[in-house]
């Protein structure tokens, strides 16, 4: 297996996943068979090969230096699960 | 300075560009705002939302490159940095990886031996910042939530990646100081530390003298005063030093700065390996600068620090440290110039520019900007002490007249009365009366006493306020006394 | 034929000669819903108070004798990953339960130019990930065809409520076949256009380089009619192409003779099914007797591209869904002593399993030390498999092949999600390409079951692809066929 309980628990946690220990197997499981299947891709020789970031060749989209409406506060805050002062309340941040 | 080892000091220093709009949105970029008055639901990563770059920043970065003899990259492309925090909406900032704008750039930087030194930079790239935590209570990790604004959200950043070329507190701050006149110059940011539009990251690091690798650095994030960075790179080095010394070890991490205590302490947050999981930027195309558009910044960049400095040295004569001084700062350096243009004494012109203009400004802490008086203002005073209007001592009341008032030499000196007296007649007759009222002291200087000289000058000076001519006081006295 | 069974061309016309209301039409659809909604679950919001308030608008703007748009007084259903100012846009996921976006996609700016009326926000799998619609975090969505079985996904429910005559038209999204995919299994037409045709700005973000916006229509008529109006080029998207949006409509009922056909062999594979392949074949023949060539051809890395796919799109979606983490909307898991406690526990309650997979798999191949070895490498396939389809369009006007390789399955028939994933090899190749593709009706199979056609063009060879694909439906009945509900 390409991954195990270790390597589940390390990237959940980059991705900020609470993971039960069942699943933690379940997953280790499952990501293992999808990276065995993309395994495939190492038949190819992919050496001298560009990779794509975009399917269309667009290059030098830019905006202007012009001031756009921002939005009220009210809306900016109508969807905070918590706000105080104007602002956006979240928990403690060092534990 | 620190035995038998050498420090390296790694800067890299965030800049705000001082764009209208914010980088990916047309929210205004603007210091101060009520909270979360300037977000939208593009800075504030709403679901759906996309972003689209502000050609102004582009135009910035490439000037500051030019500026900081940087080669421009023809093909540049953004990334996003994975990581989560409150102040981040959409838990990745966009940034640069591999293709910055610029790379392998560099400035000169003049120490105090007046030797001059190169500072190499690595590269610099261009991103958004984040946003703001106010923290309830006493600060970070005693208060049990914090609120977030994030009007700073999408500012243009650029961050300036030196060289491991810096080894002393003096020449970090002389590289901080040249980066910061140099982004002044070209007007792509007011690097204001005390609002955060210039802050720095700094990296340390301490191994033998001789030895060819660096030993494991320590990192101070976000440091926004040169005072506190010269404070801590004289004080790090020396703990790295005694941690070595006692056997230890140097644990690689990030240290915030006490000022208070003068020390550095480690964070208290858990220490985590971070892997930011920087890939291609899907939402933002590449980014080609033709040589045309590179060019057509490169016309538009006024003339530099180093170059202007040259020139005064060169053309206007003055002294090497005075026109470093001057030029360091781009106001400073135009009202030289400005004073320059009226009145060709360039050397005088800098000598009350060094002295009692600094003086006042650093007094009053104003900036040039809000100085009430004209160049030409300045230039009308020397040209009344060339004409022997004013001495050089009324000189002095009359320019902190103008500094205080704004109003103009000539009416200064009208309305004070402060005007010279070089009239031969007039003097005599007041020089006069200053020998009969001290006779004791002309029978001193007549029997051989001549330092009585002086005080009959200061006696003169005195019955005139200040007025007199003093190289014609001194002639008509020596007659007089000797008699 | 109640309202409910027309398309919009035909409504339309029946608006313009005063024959029904806009009003009449809004409650022949809700009439509908009221009727099968309980059994096919294609909605998660619906709006019809809104939606009689705008009818009566278009109504009173033909009485005052103005001139209204195509789709003016047409009930649309949209996805709900599509951002709608207003109205709850949850993209099925308990993340974004009670999320009420302050503004509106671009499409949906456009649409309501054009006076349309929102029927409501349609079913979807969670965030866009999966292909059966089962991996919402509210209801299943079943096919219309057949309760029993999945009406595909991602865009599941904007599939079944255009095929149970929910809804006239509908918006879908497709990142590696969400629109095709359940247009094949729910017997109706679907188009994912051109990446960059289409604004993405307000399309909630799976896969950014792959996601693009389609119409699902009954025919391809009001298909060509719908991507009148939502595609062009959008100052909020950088990635938006910048060029003029033809007519689509004016490619209809041309000629067919002479186009040159190429049929992928790597798309009749041992994975499909024998019933799917004949009718393809059978269409190609039908199309070969209107006047146009076919050849078989070959696409070498087609078999790779699920494999490359299936590390772009998660790699791409662990960022784009990094977002949702409490702070600013949606969910914020209640119980939570500091900051990063709090971004794992409203990430855990929030998300379903097959997001937190594909968040998981996306990260690790994104993570240090596996970046080149797994995302790169699948960015360098991605130009194989681009080059291929580069290679085929230099020859040929369309490609054509199955949309899927069976016709819909089971609820709950797949549960290993490797088995999920095959079901798009057929599409996915067209996603990473960036090319546009549709899926029609073609036929039955022995279950009763719609088959999907998939016709593929060049980069903005949409006009192209609709000349076939009205030509075939012309010259055939299978569009007229309705889901007996």
């Amino acid at each position: 297996m390409k991954i195990n309980k270790e390597t589940v628990e390390k990237v959940a946690h980059l991705a900020r996943l609470e993971v039960s220990e069942d699943e933690k197997e379940l997953f280790a499981h499952q990501l293992s068979d999808i990276l065995d299947h993309a395994e495939k891709l190492n038949e190819l020789d992919t050496e001298d090969i560009a990779p794509t970031a975009h399917a269309l060749p667009i290059q030098n989209v830019f905006r202007k230096d012009e001031v756009r409406a921002s939005l009220d506060r009210e809306a900016v805050l109508a969807n905070a699960p918590q706000k105080d002062e104007g602002m956006f309340k979240v928990p403690q941040i060092v534990d | 300075m620190l035995d038998g080892y050498e420090m390296t000091v790694g800067l890299e220093i965030h800049v705000q560009l001082d764009t209208d709009t914010k980088i990916f949105c047309g929210c205004k970029n603007e210091f101060g705002a009520e909270p979360n008055h300037h977000t939208c639901p593009i800075c504030l990563g709403l679901p759906g939302t996309l972003p689209v770059l502000n050609e102004k920043a582009v135009e910035y970065i490439v000037k500051a490159g030019l500026a900081l003899n940087c080669e421009i990259n023809t093909f540049s492309k953004f990334d996003r940095k994975n990581y989560f925090y409150a102040d981040l909406p959409k838990a990745y900032q966009i940034s640069q990886f591999d293709l910055p704008f610029c790379e392998d750039g560099h400035v000169m930087i003049q120490l105090e031996d007046e030797t001059e030194m190169k500072i190499g930079i690595t590269r610099i790239h261009l991103e958004e910042d984040a946003g703001k935590l106010n923290h309830a209570g006493e600060g970070i990790a005693s208060s049990d939530s914090s609120l977030v604004d994030y009007n700073r959200v999408g500012t243009p950043l650029i961050e300036i990646v030196s060289e491991p070329d810096i080894h002393s507190p003096e020449q970090a701050i002389a590289y901080l100081k040249k980066i910061k006149s140099i982004l002044e110059y070209i007007g792509v940011s007011d690097c204001d530390m005390s609002q955060g539009s210039m802050r720095a990251d700094v990296n340390i690091s301490v191994a033998p003298t001789g030895s060819d690798e660096l030993g494991t650095r320590t990192e101070l994030k976000n440091m926004n005063s040169f005072k506190a960075i010269e404070k801590a790179l004289k004080y790090e080095p020396k703990r790295q030093i005694k941690v070595l010394e006692s056997g230890g070890e140097i644990i690689q991490g990030t240290l915030t700065w006490d000022d208070e205590a003068g020390k550095t302490i480690p964070m208290r947050s858990k220490e985590e390996a971070h892997d930011y999981r920087y890939f291609p930027e899907p939402d933002l195309v590449p980014v080609i600068v033709e040589q045309e558009w590179v060019d057509g910044i490169e016309d538009s960049l006024p003339e530099l620090p180093d170059a202007r400095q040259k020139r005064y040295v060169e053309e206007l004569g003055i002294p090497e440290y005075d026109a470093m001084v001057i030029t360091a700062d781009r106001e400073m350096a135009d009202f030289f110039e400005a004073v320059v243009k009226e009145h060709n004494d360039a050397k005088a012109i800098s000598n009350w520019i060094m002295g009692d203009f600094s003086r006042l400004l650093n007094e009053e802490s104003i900036t040039i900007a809000e100085v009430k008086f004209k160049p030409a203002d300045l230039a009308q005073m020397l040209k009344l002490m060339d004409e022997g209007t004013i001495s050089s001592k009324i000189a002095k009341t009359v320019f902190e007249e103008m500094f205080a008032t704004g109003k103009n030499p000539d009416t200064i000196v009208e309305e004070k009365g402060l005007k010279q007296i070089s009239d031969t007649s007039e003097l005599e007759k007041i020089i006069d009366q200053v020998i009969a009222d001290n006779q004791s002291a002309l029978e001193d200087y007549r029997g051989g006493n001549k330092n009585v000289f002086g005080f009959f000058i200061g006696q003169t000076m005195k019955a005139t306020r200040g007025k007199a001519n003093p190289g014609m006081v001194n002639k008509i006295l020596k007659e007089k006394l000797e008699g | 034929m109640e309202l409910y069974q027309l398309t919009a061309h035909q409504l339309h016309e029946k608006l313009v000669n005063k024959e029904v209301t806009a009003r009449e039409i809004t409650e022949s659809i809700y009439n509908r819903i009221e009727a099968v909604e309980k059994d096919v679950k294609a909605y998660i919001t619906l709006t019809k108070e809104d939606a009689l308030k705008q009818a009566d608008k278009v109504d009173e703007k033909i009485a005052n004798g103005e001139e209204i748009a195509p789709l003016a007084g047409i009930p649309i259903a949209i996805k709900d990953n599509m951002s709608t100012e207003g109205v709850k846009t949850t993209c099925a996921s308990q993340i974004l339960h009670n999320y009420k976006p302050p503004y509106d996609a671009t499409v949906i700016k456009k649409l309501v130019a054009e006076d349309y009326i929102m029927v409501g926000k349609t079913n979807m799998d969670e965030f866009a990930m999966g292909s059966s619609t089962e991996n919402s975090g509210f209801s299943k969505t079943a096919n219309p065809w057949d309760l029993t079985r999945v009406p595909g996904g991602s865009s599941g429910g904007s599939a079944a409520a255009v095929a149970a005559g929910e809804a006239i038209i509908s918006l879908g999204s497709d990142t590696g076949g969400s629109i095709r995919q359940p247009a094949a299994f729910c017997g109706v037409v679907g188009l994912k256009p051109t990446y960059g045709l289409v604004s993405r700005y307000g399309l909630v973000a799976f896969a950014s380089s792959l996601d693009q916006i389609g119409p699902f229509s009954k025919d391809i008529t009001d298909c060509a009619i719908a991507l009148n109006y939502i595609a062009g080029h959008d100052e909020f998207d950088s990635t938006s192409a910048n060029r003029e949006v033809p007519d689509y409509t004016a490619s209809l009922n041309q000629d067919i003779a002479g186009m040159k056909i190429g049929v992928p062999s790597e798309y009749f594979g041992d994975g499909i099914d024998q019933e799917v392949k004949d009718a393809v074949w059978a269409a190609i023949k039908k199309l070969e007797e209107l006047g146009a060539e076919y050849e078989e051809v070959s696409l070498p890395h087609t078999d790779y591209a699920l494999s490359a796919y299936y590390l772009i799109a998660p790699a791409e979606a662990s960022s784009n869904l990094a977002r949702y983490d409490g702070v600013r909307y949606g969910l914020r898991s209640e119980e939570a002593k500091g900051l990063v406690e709090m971004y794992k526990n409203t990430r855990q309650e929030g998300f379903g399993d097959e997001v937190k997979r594909r968040i998981m798999l996306g990260t690790y191949a994104l993570s240090s030390g596996y970046y080149d070895a797994y995302y790169k490498k699948a960015q360098k396939v991605r130009t194989l498999v681009k080059q291929d389809f580069d290679k085929a369009f230099e020859k040929y006007d369309v490609l054509i092949s199955p949309t899927t390789p069976t016709t819909s399955f089971k609820a709950g028939a797949k549960k290993d999600p490797l088995e999920m994933y095959l079901s798009d090899i057929c599409t996915i190749p067209i996603n990473l390409a960036g090319i546009p593709a549709l899926s029609m009706p073609c036929g039955l199979d022995s279950n009763g079951l719609p088959i999907g056609l998939q016709i593929m063009g060049n980069h903005f060879g949409e006009e192209k692809i609709l000349q076939v694909a009205h030509a075939f439906e012309q010259a055939t009945d299978f569009h007229k066929k309705q889901a007996s509900l």
